[in-house]
């Protein structure tokens, strides 16, 4: 009798636990239906329609998902544009903040201070950053122009030539290594010095501690920087909207700047919605991908390989 | 340490400690470079922001301001306004910006802190589905949920207001809920035993006793969030149409850069940096929550 008391009442107190916390992650499921999972679904719907906000949608098949790689020719080079702006800034970006944090990392005088100059650009928003940059590079006001002129060397059209506009991008970019400087500097400083000591007595030079043992015991975080580096820049949108608007010759038209474009300026929201799905194709299969090959160079503490 | 050894250190010591010297000058002149790089272009915007209009546009450019204009400030912001919209008081874009930006910090540190608390302390059916959920939700740009999220604010009739600015971030953001919900886990379970036995709700020890604990993390949150909102140009851009809604962002994407010679670019310069000012003073003033909010993350998992 006793016995099935307690067991009703804890019973009780089981289901009155899972209200408690369902009410709690109320807000996720909420927010997950209506803001983020409910309106994927529904423009993956969408992406069959022909529908430009103020007539009714009209069932068109597959026609956006074939005009995007038929008769949209700037579809397939905003890909290339960005893929090849991705590449580039992610890469030399992780370079030059693990250099940063290499350096801040050997013992020296005024960490806060080095750590302060090198992130602050990290705060300043798209908008500014790009009206900063934009003024540095212009022709004969420029300060880059200025710079090289003084130097005896050709002033360049640095947003106006094709070949050299989106390494303008990519270069502004770099400015804004700070998030990643900082996850590095955290790691350097969390690894075991009993490996170092072991070296030492190996005579193992700088290089080779680098590369034998700095290199393997970070290269989580080298891969975790490199995956939030590549969505962070392939969403890449204030740089070339407030910079370029997309030129020249729509050599920084990004991804995200075409489907802005057809969306907002053309309204045609069905085709946008297809061009959204393929853009979170391609970021999926990319994560994909790098999971894929991190099991060839990541290595995990306590894992044999 | 055997004797020998010591008399050989002491024998190459010298040598060393030159070699320490050489390193520690490529190493500050490596950091000297690097710190030139990257304050030139802050002290461009400043030494732009403070020049005369006249001498912005000389060839080759002053690297100094002379003489110091103040004045471009008030000029940028209340007498020369160029934009497209200069009946509107420049408060206006601040005090928009302003609401949208409180709301969105306290909205997503008080909503992902309850949702993290569900994850990191409760047992429920469906943890760990809705928490897969969470994880695959991080990786999903603002570039793919702009369209459709667009219409369901048309739908609801929400364009041209602040709601879809606000609403949304009071269910929790999917990278917040899971570096509270690692943070959480740290904390030792004890303590809510020991709360719980003394009759402690659910509720309770999340008020009392996690997000007391929890100060530091949550504070990382909110100065991340706050520059998050305070920088967001894309989604104000798509929903706001009216001047008088327009955030700082959109009032600064607004001065023209397609007229380079006519740009009054001192005035573009100091709008910048005024604009920039909170968020530079607000890591200035919590660096270490800066750092604490990025480096949070496990990257053992």
């Amino acid at each position: 009798m006793a016995v099935a008391a307690s067991g009703r009442t804890m019973r009780k107190a089981k289901i009155q636990e899972t209200i408690t916390a369902y009410l709690f992650v109320a807000p996720w499921i909420i927010g997950f239906l209506v803001f983020t999972g409910g309106p994927i679904i529904f423009s993956f719907a969408l992406s069959f329609f022909r529908w430009k906000v103020i007539n009714t949608p009209r069932f068109i098949g597959f026609d956006h998902y074939v005009a995007m790689f038929t008769t949209d020719e700037l579809f397939l080079h905003s890909v290339g544009v960005t893929f090849k702006f991705v590449l580039y800034s992610v890469v030399l970006g992780n370079l030059i903040a693990l250099s940063l944090a290499l350096l801040l990392n050997q013992r020296i005088r005024g960490i806060g201070v080095w750590r302060t100059i090198f992130y602050l650009p990290a705060v300043v928003s798209g908008v500014a950053g790009s009206v900063l940059w934009a003024w540095m590079y212009s022709g004969e006001l420029g300060i880059f122009n200025n710079l090289l002129l003084a130097a005896g060397l050709e002033p360049q059209a640095w947003l106006w030539d094709e070949q050299l506009v989106l390494g303008s991008l990519v270069a502004k970019s770099l400015w804004n290594v700070g998030v990643p400087m900082v996850i590095y500097m955290a790691a350097l400083q969390g690894l075991p010095q009993d490996l170092y000591e072991a070296a030492d007595l190996d005579n193992a030079g700088e290089w080779t501690k680098f590369l034998n043992v700095t290199l393997p015991l970070i290269s989580p975080v080298i891969f975790f920087n490199v995956v939030m580096g590549i969505i962070t820049q392939i969403q890449t949108f204030a740089e070339p909207y407030v910079m370029t608007r997309g030129g020249p010759a729509n050599a920084t038209l990004f991804l995200g700047l075409h489907l802005y474009e057809n969306a907002f300026h053309f309204l045609k929201m069905g085709y946008a919605s297809a061009m959204a799905w393929i853009m979170f194709l391609l970021i999926f299969l990319l994560t994909v991908i790098q999971f894929g090959l991190a099991r060839r160079w990541v290595y995990y503490e306590g894992q044999s390989s | 340490m055997t004797a020998s050894s010591t008399s050989l250190r002491n024998v190459l010591l010298g040598n060393r400690f030159r070699r320490g010297l050489l390193k520690s000058l490529y190493i500050y002149g490596a950091l000297f470079v690097y710190a030139l790089l990257f304050l030139l272009p802050f002290y461009w915007m400043l030494n732009t922001s403070l020049k005369e209009p006249l001498r912005v546009f000389q060839i080759p450019p002053d690297w100094y301001p002379n003489p110091v204009v103040f004045r471009n400030y008030l000029d940028a912001w209340v007498n020369e306004r160029t934009d497209i919209a200069a009946a509107i008081p420049v408060y206006n874009y601040a005090k928009n910006t302003v609401i949208i930006t409180v709301n969105g910090v306290i909205a997503t540190t008080f909503s992902s802190a309850l949702i993290a608390y569900a994850f990191a302390r409760m047992d429920f059916p469906g943890k760990q589905a809705m928490f897969l959920g969470v994880i695959s939700t991080l990786m999903i740009p603002f570039t793919v949920l702009m369209v459709p999220q667009f219409i369901l604010w048309k739908n609801l009739n929400w364009l041209d207001t602040f709601l879809p600015l606000m609403v949304p971030y009071w269910f929790g953001s999917a990278w917040n809920v899971f570096l509270l919900r690692q943070f959480f886990m740290t904390i030792p379970l004890e303590y809510d035993e020991s709360a719980r036995i003394d009759g402690a709700t659910h509720w309770t020890i999340f008020s009392r006793l996690i997000v007391p604990l929890s100060k530091p993390a949550m504070g990382a949150i909110g100065v991340l969030a706050f520059v998050y909102f305070w920088n967001d140009f894309l989604g104000p851009l798509i929903i706001l149409s009216k001047p008088q809604n327009f955030t700082l962002t959109m009032y600064l994407a607004n001065f023209s850069v397609a007229f380079v010679r006519t740009t009054p670019w001192h005035l573009y310069m100091a709008a910048s940096l005024t604009i920039i000012s909170p968020c530079l003073l607000l890591f200035f003033f919590s660096q270490r929550a800066f750092i604490q909010g990025i480096t949070i993350t496990d990257f053992k998992r």
